[in-house]
């Protein structure tokens, strides 16, 4: 369970198969925004499962200058990406 | 780390963005629809209709249309399934 | 159809007679041999069909217009825009939640789905195909500035761009920025100013209707 205003990172591990986790967040650090309710885990429903059971979902933002080499916009410009919990560590 | 197909977010591209739209055809509004009723038949699920066109190879994906992603994802998983056999659509069609 | 060119994203598919693609054919061959195996019924494929046909951008447009000349409705609507949907007796379509962002003199948010389309199409209507496309999807994330620029918003210096990536669930609509000089329109005038586009978060409505197309 994270708190909204937390700092969490995105797991970096290798994942085959379907799965929501953009590559681009992936070991980045980002900040809890808004907790979601909890869905169906898309990682096994995927594969003719019922998805359960559910899991809590997050809406992480992201600074662009965490993201990208040379953002070109604004300082204070965000990406916020609806991540799953069992994506998300403490970040420190 | 190798990224999927589908996986574009912050892939470099030169390709301007083509505003240009289309109105849905006949046959694309009908491959919306079967997949909304396999559905709500507990056939398939979006997940899997995600999942089938994430395994399309690069190449195909990337010359596919929208809609000709969600056939080739609808026609592997209802095989994989074994509600449509492998080979029954092409003998159907006489290809 | 626009002109072609190098480095567009189109698909190049067969043609046949027509003008269709070989996949038009398959796709009605698959509805008849699923149809005749019973996995589905015709009727159900047409309803859907229906449904899809129907789903407009007005209804999105409707929910903003409230949101802009009710201050409590535009609460509700932010807190639970499937709710908010449902009290206008719109349809807000078969995802469980729907969430509104408000941009605002500070925040302009743009919503795109880098892994494939997800889009609010029950108030929306289907995503046009630039939405579909891999320029916008994967510019929209590393570049929201420029693919703004290229359609054509300015914004403010001191405005923040908030770009939303739909992966899961979750369906985001734009709460698009009242324009300036629409202070005295009426609710439904104001609904003919929020243009789809705007709901996604690459246009902002102008003070006047935008010409029919």
């Amino acid at each position: 369970m994270y708190r909204i205003g937390q700092r969490v990172r995105v797991s970096a591990r290798p994942h085959e198969g379907h799965h929501r986790t953009p590559g681009y967040v992936k070991g980045k650090i980002g900040r809890v925004e808004r907790m979601h309710a909890s869905f169906t885990n898309p990682e096994t429903r995927a594969y003719g499962t019922d998805g359960l059971p559910k899991q809590p979902l997050y809406l992480v933002a992201f600074s662009q200058r965490d993201l990208w080499p040379g953002y070109r916009g604004r300082a204070g410009d965000q990406v916020y990406v609806d991540v799953f919990e069992h994506w998300l560590e403490v970040a420190e | 780390m190798a990224r999927g197909v589908h996986d574009l977010g912050g892939a470099p591209t030169q390709a301007p963005i083509d505003r240009s739209e289309h109105q849905l055809a006949d046959w694309e509004l009908l491959m919306d629809a079967l997949v909304g009723t396999l559905g709500r038949r507990g056939l398939m699920n979006v997940d899997e209709l995600r999942r089938g066109i994430e395994s399309m190879p690069r190449a195909e994906y990337e010359r596919a249309s929208y809609y000709e992603r969600w056939l080739y994802s609808v026609e592997s998983i209802l095989a994989e399934k074994g509600v449509v056999a492998a080979g029954e659509l092409d003998a159907r069609l006489g290809t | 159809m626009s002109d072609h060119e190098h480095d567009h994203d189109h698909s190049h598919t067969p043609i046949t007679n027509g003008g269709e693609p070989a996949a038009a054919a398959r796709v009605r061959a698959l509805e008849e041999l699923l149809v005749e195996k019973g996995v589905i019924a015709r009727e159900d494929v047409r309803a859907r069909v229906d449904w899809l046909v129907s789903r407009t951008p007005a209804d999105g447009a409707r929910l903003v217009a409230r949101a802009w000349v009710d201050p409590a409705f535009k609460h509700r609507l932010l807190a639970d825009a499937r709710a908010a949907a449902l009290e206008l007796g719109l349809d807000p379509g078969p995802s469980p939640v729907v969430v509104a962002v408000e941009n605002t003199p500070a925040v302009h948010h743009m919503v795109v789905c880098t892994l494939c389309s997800c889009y609010p199409k029950a108030l929306l209507g289907p995503p046009p195909d630039w939405y579909k496309s891999t320029p916008y999807r994967s510019r929209a994330v590393s570049d929201p500035r420029g693919v703004l620029s290229e359609f054509g918003v300015e914004l403010e210096d001191e405005v923040e761009v908030r770009v939303v990536d739909s992966t899961a669930d979750i369906r985001y609509l734009v709460v698009p920025r009242r324009p300036a000089g629409s202070e005295t329109t009426g609710e439904e005038e104001l609904a003919a100013l929020v243009t789809r586009d705007s709901m996604i978060g690459v246009a902002v409505p102008a003070a006047t209707a935008p010409a029919a197309s």
